[in-house]
């Protein structure tokens, strides 16, 4: 049975998109079918992140109108046959994600794949509401400062009383942080909210810390999702969470100091 | 001596992830609290307030009601500040009609209200 994974935040600029790009890539890798769906209408960037700007043909907004078919919208990744983009439109009718529409194009794409990966554009308005509604499982993408730590609160409280889930009385949706952008040297010095801090605040289980890291921009500037750069520290902190997505048990790196090699020790060097 | 001197000018930026913690915790306590609510609170707190208000002189912000849990136990939890506020000359009052019944809310009057607890 195909699960549907929402990547949402509430707060913008936190890496929503650069995370779904990433986690879509990460499972494709895996060998699990899957399409990465751009939920933000009218702000389309996740086609950018994917490197696939230049093969949008038809949208989803096409596909839930009836004016295209799924498989004429779909964008397969050329590095990876698992994986799919669904690209959003560039439309300024914000009430064109319509709930029976998304409903019905997700049936539909969960007869062909095992995960469908929902990068909600940032807000509590419409279009994450949308994203979020049909979410088996949310990622709650979160940045170690205030204002994104009270905002996750808030969509964590949303994904509870307005999923589908939460209205029919199913299982609740199983919530997960993801926290991106942070740096061990900040924490180190007081200067920053560490993941046992946020972990406390929060209190929902942690998925991954993702180390802030100057390869991110460098994979979005040139259309590749992090994971496929081997040599990241992001790329493998996101390779890491995915594999404890799927029940793997793996520790957590970046969140302590590294240990110091021999020949460093040696010399008496940090 | 230089040491001290540089803990003393780099404290505030030392702890700003302690103050972050702090603050963040003293909010999200207030809007969670707001967030599971019941609906009938603003209107029993409107209530509340009226009648208080005929005996002694309150402004809104000095009437708070909250919702919380202690155990198995939902509490309905009223806090009035008077402390500074005038007293009012009691007189006979019966005009004004007495609240409706707001539905049960079970207390436990065993255990100690969590806001008398120690510390």
């Amino acid at each position: 049975m195909a699960k549907i994974i929402v990547l949402t935040s509430g707060k913008g600029g936190v890496g929503k998109t650069t995370s779904a790009a990433a986690i879509a890539a990460a499972l494709a890798l895996r060998g699990k079918r899957t399409v990465v769906i751009d939920f933000d209408v009218g702000l389309r960037n996740l086609d950018l992140i994917m490197g696939c700007e230049r093969r949008v043909v038809f949208d989803f907004i096409n596909v839930i109108n009836g004016d295209a078919k799924l498989n004429q919208a779909l964008i397969k990744d050329k590095r990876n046959d698992n994986l799919y983009i669904f690209p959003t439109s560039q439309t300024r009718d914000k009430d064109a994600l319509k709930r029976d529409g998304v409903e019905r194009v997700l049936e539909e794409l969960k007869e062909d794949f095992d995960y469908i990966v929902c990068d909600s554009p940032a807000g509590i308005e419409h279009g994450a509401i949308t994203a979020l509604y049909f979410a088996d499982s949310a990622i709650i993408v979160t940045n170690p400062e205030v204002s994104s730590v009270r905002d996750s609160d808030r969509i964590i409280g949303i994904l509870a009383s307005k999923s589908r889930r939460a209205e029919h009385n199913l299982e609740p949706v199983d919530v997960h942080l993801l926290l991106t952008r942070y740096s061990l040297e900040r924490v180190k010095r007081g200067e920053m909210l560490s993941v046992e801090d946020v972990n406390e605040i929060l209190s929902i289980p942690l998925l991954g810390v993702i180390p802030e890291s100057e390869s991110v921009l460098r994979a979005s500037n040139t259309g590749t999702p992090i994971v496929f750069d081997q040599e990241s520290p992001a790329g493998r902190a996101y390779v890491d969470a995915v594999a404890r997505f799927l029940g793997e048990q793996r520790e957590m790196r970046f969140t302590k100091p590294e240990r110091r090699s021999f020949f460093r020790a040696l010399l008496g060097k940090a | 001596m230089i040491t001290r001197f540089l803990d003393l000018l780099f404290a505030d930026r030392r702890n700003s992830a302690g103050i972050a913690k702090d603050r963040l915790k003293i909010v999200l306590a207030h809007e969670r609290a707001s967030r599971d609510a019941p609906e009938f609170l603003p209107a029993l707190q409107k209530d509340l307030l009226a009648v208080v208000a005929r005996y002694v002189e309150i402004r809104d912000d000095m009437l708070r009601v909250n919702v919380g849990r202690s155990g198995d136990t939902s509490l309905l939890e009223i806090n009035v500040e008077i402390d500074g506020a005038n007293v009012k000359p009691v007189r006979n009052v019966s005009a004004a009609e007495p609240p409706k019944p707001a539905p049960r809310i079970a207390v436990d009057r065993g255990s100690p209200v969590p806001w008398a607890e120690p510390g």
